[in-house]
């Protein structure tokens, strides 16, 4: 399903214009989000920008200050949290520690009244261990568990309900680097396969990006922008999104002149560069470029076309598929260059101390606002 | 010195004062509860069972005891379960600490004294008088089982009090979120969560205040006037006034062995409720 269609189809959960405060601290700042059936949303940010916030007023274990949360196209600021159809993995999972696994999972089931009967629950909270993996665990201890074990328990816990909404709060952030690649894949093949709506919170862009159909980047309380995660590295609308989203060189420059879209700058070292923006600048405006450093060329000699600026190189770190040279350029300071396997073979490895030149096409240059 | 050798040494004072201090002393009753009352009081040597075949004659000391001190203990979980819970999941951080302290306040004054303010409370110019201003008259209130009641769950509440609270403290709110989260009610999550996880504080403060009352006898003395008293009390009446100390000894090794039965099978009871759950300790 790809974003236009998705537009098209049912919000599930929505904000409009909501505010959140603790006593003087304002928390969550007009945060204007709608999120679609069956997406994958993740809001990212550093820690302490509102993430946890925003999903708790989702989840209904906080009210909001101003504005409106709506479920299903209803208003439920006043709705309590055991009333919404709505389902959280909390950070640290929050397991019953009184309880064996089967009885944490089948624990939200027990709630429902009406009653289930006793082998519906039991069917299903099978199921949901058969979903995680965790088949045959159903008598264990929480503290009998391994923390990722206990992962896919606190998520099972969740899904057992078949919420309209599950709410992720850093599932991942205790485990360790090579489980949480794994769950990765897994909660992403989950959540197509049960099609639930998935809100996740992170501070990992890398986890963002590689699972989410849609990213909203927050700052300070604010949501800063949201979109696909192609959208937001390829035409991130500030310097926080591009240094958040990926990495990035960025050079302070000074706008010289503008014609449509076309932007003249002048770096601060005094080259002039050729940049387009869909945003308006105006002559005399200070501004950001930003260079991902996969888009620069790394050349022995200059390139016969565009702006090429001599480097030495300072650092080179090998990394599998690409190197990576940190280079210093007079006019624009440090760079650093992603260079692919392929055109190493072509140029051959630089030392540090090299003279080369960095060159990138006009494209490349992604003008910002500071 | 070797691992063995280091850990005798850390037992060794704890071991000497229990040997000096309990298990001989206890040795000595065991040994006395057989033998005989000299003429003038005291202990001459025998080996007779006759202490034990009197011991009907204290049944009421025991009665007492065996009643008021479960009704104390429980009287005084019913008070103290409440106060804690608010204490630690309900009362604003910067109150609790205040609040804490009061729970101990009563400690820095004796149990004599403010025993004795009870009297004054419950004695006839006190909450008798009060009551007969609404018309209910001759309430006695003093020298009762409701008296001595009232004076043990107002001596014990803060031993109560204080391994609930911890229980309580200790207990992560956000199990709460996510009981709130799986759709149960502020009330099925207290029963379903907050009560299981705070049976090792209740357990403790049960088995503390329950062992201490078995004990007790300054509180029935004062506030029982001599009427309710407790097997304390009756071992203070045989060593100290009738100096008959072969029958105390015998009386004392029976409120041994009666604490023995009931805290062990309080033990189980316990335990059983645990089933696996390793956060059940007693102490
Ligand atoms: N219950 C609370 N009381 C007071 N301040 C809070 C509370 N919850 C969050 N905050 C504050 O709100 C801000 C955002 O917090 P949070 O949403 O937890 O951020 P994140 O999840 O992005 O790390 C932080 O400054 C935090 O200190
Ligand atoms: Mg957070």
């Amino acid at each position: 399903m790809g974003l236009e269609d998705r537009a098209a189809t049912r919000h599930i959960a929505e904000l409009r214009a909501v505010t959140k405060t603790f006593g003087n601290v304002v928390a969550a700042k007009d945060l204007n989000l709608t999120i679609g059936e069956g997406e994958f949303l993740s809001f990212l940010g550093p820690s302490g920008c509102g993430k946890t916030t925003a999903l708790r007023m989702l989840a209904g274990f906080e009210k909001p200050t101003e504005g409106e949360v709506l479920l299903d196209g209803q208003v439920v600021n006043d709705l309590d949290a055991h009333h919404r159809p709505v389902n959280m993995v909390f950070q640290q999972y929050a397991l019953f520690p009184h309880l064996s696994v089967f009885d944490n999972i089948a624990y939200g089931l027990r709630q429902r009244r009406p009653r289930i009967d006793r082998s519906t629950i039991s069917t299903k909270v099978e199921q949901a261990l058969e979903t995680v993996r965790l088949g045959d665990f159903g008598p264990r201890r929480i503290w009998e568990m391994s923390g990722g074990q206990q992962q896919r328990v606190a998520l099972a816990r969740a899904i057992v309900n078949e919420p309209k909404l599950l709410l992720l709060d850093e599932p991942m952030a205790a485990l360790d680097r090579k489980l949480r690649k794994e769950m990765q894949f897994e909660l992403q093949n989950l959540q197509r396969q049960l099609g639930i709506t998935f809100v996740l919170v992170t501070h990992d862009q890398e986890e963002a990006l590689s699972m989410s159909d849609r990213i909203c980047v927050m700052e300070g309380g604010r949501i800063v922008q949201v979109g696909s995660p192609r959208d937001l590295y390829d035409a991130p609308r500030s310097r926080y999104v591009a240094g958040f989203v990926g990495t990035s060189n960025f050079f302070d420059a000074t706008v010289a002149d503008t014609a449509g879209n076309s932007v003249t700058l002048t770096l601060k070292g005094g080259p002039t560069l050729q940049g387009t923006s869909d945003t308006l600048f105006s002559p005399g405006q200070e501004v950001c470029v930003s260079i991902r450093p996969e888009q620069i060329a790394l050349t022995r000699a200059a390139p016969a076309t565009g702006s090429a600026f001599p480097v030495a190189i300072r650092n080179r770190i090998f990394l599998g598929e690409h190197t990576e040279y940190l280079a210093h350029s007079d006019a624009l300071g440090d760079i650093l260059v992603l260079v692919p396997r392929q055109a190493e073979l072509n140029e051959g490895t630089f030392n540090a101390g090299e003279q080369a030149f960095v060159s990138w096409n006009d494209t490349a240059q992604l003008v910002l606002e500071k | 010195m070797t691992q063995k050798g280091r850990n005798a040494l850390l037992l060794t004072p704890a071991g000497l004062w229990l040997l000096v201090m309990l298990v001989l002393p206890l040795l000595v009753v065991f040994v006395f509860s057989f033998g005989e009352r000299g003429a003038a009081g005291g202990y001459v040597p025998a080996f007779t069972l006759e202490q034990y075949a009197n011991l009907p004659a204290r049944w009421t000391a025991f009665k007492n005891t065996l009643i008021l001190a479960p009704l104390g203990t429980i009287a005084a979980l019913v008070i103290a379960y409440p106060l804690a819970y608010f204490l630690a999941v309900r009362c604003a951080p910067r109150w609790r600490t205040s609040l804490l302290i009061l729970v101990i306040v009563p400690f820095w004054t004796s149990i004599l004294i403010r025993s004795y303010a009870w009297i004054f409370i419950l004695g006839g110019r006190g909450l008798p008088a009060l009551l007969e201003t609404v018309g209910l008259d001759d309430v006695r209130l003093i020298n009762t089982p409701f008296a001595v009641l009232v004076g043990i769950v107002y001596g014990y509440l803060p031993l109560m009090v204080f391994p609930i609270f911890v229980s309580l403290d200790k207990l992560d709110k956000r199990l709460l979120e996510a009981s709130a989260d799986l759709g149960s009610t502020p009330w099925r999550t207290f029963l379903q969560v907050t009560l299981p996880l705070s049976i090792p504080g209740v357990a403790t403060g049960c088995m503390l205040v329950f062992i201490l009352l078995m004990g007790e006898f300054l509180i029935p003395s004062i506030l029982g006037g001599g009427k309710v008293f407790f097997v304390g009390n009756a071992l203070v009446d045989l060593f100290l006034q009738s100096r008959n100390w072969a029958y105390g000894s015998a009386v004392a090794m029976t409120l041994v062995a009666v604490m023995l039965v009931t805290v062990s099978v309080y033990m189980k009871f316990i335990s059983r409720l645990g089933g696996q759950r390793d956060d059940i300790s007693l102490m």
